[in-house]
């Protein structure tokens, strides 16, 4: 038999048919929804159509509910505080499960579906959210939709797609001390661009990609979609596997056996071909660092911030002038010289336990540097929880750290958690764009590690200079 | 849905490369519903300063502000899923965007709403950019049927479209109305399914 890429088999065991035109109707395992999910609810009660398959969708709020407390009533205005509570009044007419603010479960819908064992090797994963990409790290084909897709996923448990092509990535080599997924990551968009895997389906592998967390990997095929990538995927191994173990929808007995088997055979098969294949040496990432508005805008902590005038052309020299001019930098400044106003470590990409572990190692017997204010925003009330039987909440509070309850908070700022006009903020998140975090706001991408380092240094600072000897 | 089949408009030049949704229209506004005319909210950021006035942004000059197609560098309409994106363009009135590439989910969320979605050579949308620049007042013609851009110097773009959302935007088809008719198909997948 022809070897098969994961993505291949993924896709040909939810093809419900294919047109003569190349679209393909897939069938959905699993639906994920958040709070923006209000209108393609009204798309559904405007044609007076049920939810086709409320035991495979599955609602938390992240995106409109506060993180300084649990009370709904205090979003202010009333246009987020009715996203937030339609979110609970559509799943509950639909006899869909959902995590609300009183429950320990809830959190960010791309923290929450791994950590309930949601999401599984081999499912096809949708939700209308472009960090769907996420959940690729456990061997799911996984994406992100817009209202009209969610509608029509609602109604039918289907969605329309043409076959993406393939991308493989390799990482090869083991990673330096301080280097995390998130590095990888920065560096991989940096070298293909933000545009570098539109229409593609990355699958990463190579022993670094092998030997990471699942966390890492999550924070990896998170940002999928920061390279134009439709979506990020991993092989599922034995990581994966234990993981999944023991989690409250994994399946269980019997049922865990057969799935495992089915699971095994799932990875891509060795000669399986790629349209596109790339290899990175994880020896030469350092810790990175984004410096303008786009994704693809990272460097090295090393690095300075680069010269216009050096400019390939001068589309990009125009685009590198305009970036530059936002974030008030100038040419050839390193980048350790430039000093920060806010902190920001949670999102969707970097708001695991790992990752607060991570932050918190940095942080321990340190202090906030003065003038700079930093927030912790767990991915999730279990997440929370966690890190406080650990002591990492004591930890960040004795350093002067804010210790929030989770949502997806200064990612983006639905909430009202943003950061003030001409403030420039090293975060955590995925995405630097011009006033992402609010008008006005000057975002630089890194890893926990990095922004708690900026955080007690109060500038950007190498962590391997800050890592326990 | 809105049918598109030819149209011919000033076309307004957004010279940058990777214009995400969160300029196409600020997360601050996305909690408002369909009803609103998503219109004014359109590159708020960009349009207006903070204080309500406006800046001297293309889209505020003529004859760039009665364009209903954009001429975008690559990777128009990355970043976030927000439809709200797509609503911004269509209520403003912008009906057609050719680029180099755009993000995957909003060519999607394009397509279902109305808004065509057109790729070129680079090369060919930087002439273009460079025409409406050079020429504002000029109109661009698109022609869905044939597949074809025609600038104002009369050359002409031929351009790739699948054929059924093609169908869905000549027609005014609704994606979700035609996979319904498809009901029985789908519980026979579901009866054979094993998950």
């Amino acid at each position: 038999m022809t070897p098969r890429t994961l993505f291949e088999k993924i896709w040909s065991r939810h093809r419900i048919f294919e047109r003569e035109d190349g679209q393909a109707l897939l069938y959905v395992d699993l639906h994920l929804l958040q709070d923006g999910s209000a209108p393609a609810f009204a798309m559904l009660r405007a044609r007076g159509l049920p939810v086709h398959a409320p035991q495979r969708t599955f609602g938390t709020p992240d995106h409109y509910i506060p993180t300084g407390t649990r009370d709904l009533a205090s979003i202010a205005d009333p246009e987020k505080r009715a996203m937030a509570d339609a979110l609970a009044a559509d799943t509950r007419s639909a006899g869909i499960t959902f995590f609300g603010l009183s429950d320990p479960r809830q959190g960010i819908v791309h923290i929450v579906g791994p950590e309930q064992g949601l999401s599984q090797p081999g499912m096809l994963i949708v939700c209308g959210d472009s960090h769907t990409s996420t959940h690729g790290a456990l061997g799911a084909l996984a994406f992100g939709i817009g209202t009209t897709e969610v509608a029509h996923v609602l109604a039918t448990q289907t969605i329309w797609q043409r076959k993406p092509r393939t991308l493989r990535i390799a990482v090869e080599g083991a990673l330096g001390r301080g280097v995390s997924a998130k590095d990888v990551i920065l560096a991989i968009i940096a070298n293909i661009g933000a545009a570098g895997a539109t229409g593609h389906v990355i699958e990463y592998a190579g022993s670094a990609i092998r030997a990471m967390s699942m966390e890492g990997r999550l924070t990896i095929c998170n940002m999928s979609i920061e390279a134009g990538a439709r979506a990020g995927m991993i092989s599922p191994d034995d990581t994966t596997y234990e993981y999944l173990a023991g989690r409250p929808h994994a399946p269980r007995g019997e049922a865990w056996d057969a799935s495992l088997q089915r699971w095994r055979a799932l990875r891509s098969d060795p000669g399986a071909t790629f349209d596109r294949e790339l290899v990175l040496n994880a020896h030469d990432i350092a810790p990175m660092v984004t410096w303008g508005t786009s994704p693809e805008d990272a460097l090295p902590i090393d690095g300075r911030v680069p010269d216009p005038a050096l400019a390939r052309d001068a589309e990009q020299r125009e685009s590198m002038t305009r970036a530059l001019d936002y974030m008030a930098l100038t040419p050839g400044t390193p980048l350790a010289d430039i000093a920060v106003d806010r902190v920001f470590i949670g999102s969707c990409t970097n708001s695991r336990v790992e990752d607060l572990r991570a932050a918190a190692a940095i942080a321990a017997g340190r202090k906030v540097a003065p003038g700079v204010e930093a927030w912790v925003v767990p991915g999730s009330g279990l997440v929370k929880a966690q890190a406080e039987r650990e002591g990492l909440d004591r930890i960040f509070a004795a350093a002067g750290f804010q210790w929030r309850h989770a949502g997806c908070s200064m990612c983006l700022g639905t909430n009202g958690d943003q950061v003030p006009p001409g403030q420039r903020c090293a975060s955590t998140s995925n995405r630097n764009f011009v006033g992402r975090q609010g008008p006005g706001a000057r975002t630089h991408l890194m890893s926990p590690a990095m922004a708690a380092a900026a955080a007690v240094t109060g500038r950007f600072t190498d962590v391997r200079t800050l890592l326990p000897q | 849905m809105e049918r598109f089949e030819r149209l011919t408009s000033v076309a307004v030049p957004i010279a940058q490369p990777n214009v995400d949704t969160d300029q196409i229209i600020p997360s601050r506004y996305l909690q408002k519903p369909r009803g609103v005319d998503f219109g004014p909210l359109l590159f708020r950021d960009l349009r207006f300063r903070a204080d309500g006035s406006e800046t001297d942004f293309i889209l505020n000059r003529p004859p760039y502000r009665d364009a209903r197609i954009v001429i975008a560098e690559r990777n128009f309409g990355c970043g976030s899923s927000r439809e709200q994106a797509v609503w911004a363009l269509f209520d403003y009135g912008i009906r057609a965007v050719i680029a180099p590439s755009f993000g995957d989910i909003f060519r999607g969320n394009s397509l279902k709403n109305g808004l065509l979605p057109v790729v070129l050579p680079e090369t060919a949308v930087m002439q273009l950019i460079d025409g409406a620049q050079a020429g504002p007042g000029a109109t661009l013609t698109i022609d869905l049927a044939s597949q074809v851009v025609v600038a104002p110097d009369g050359v002409r773009h031929a351009f790739d479209i699948d054929p059924f959302p093609k169908r869905c935007l000549l027609e005014g088809l609704d994606e979700l109305a035609y996979t319904l008719t498809l009901h029985d198909r789908i519980a026979e997948f579901e009866r054979q399914y094993t998950g």
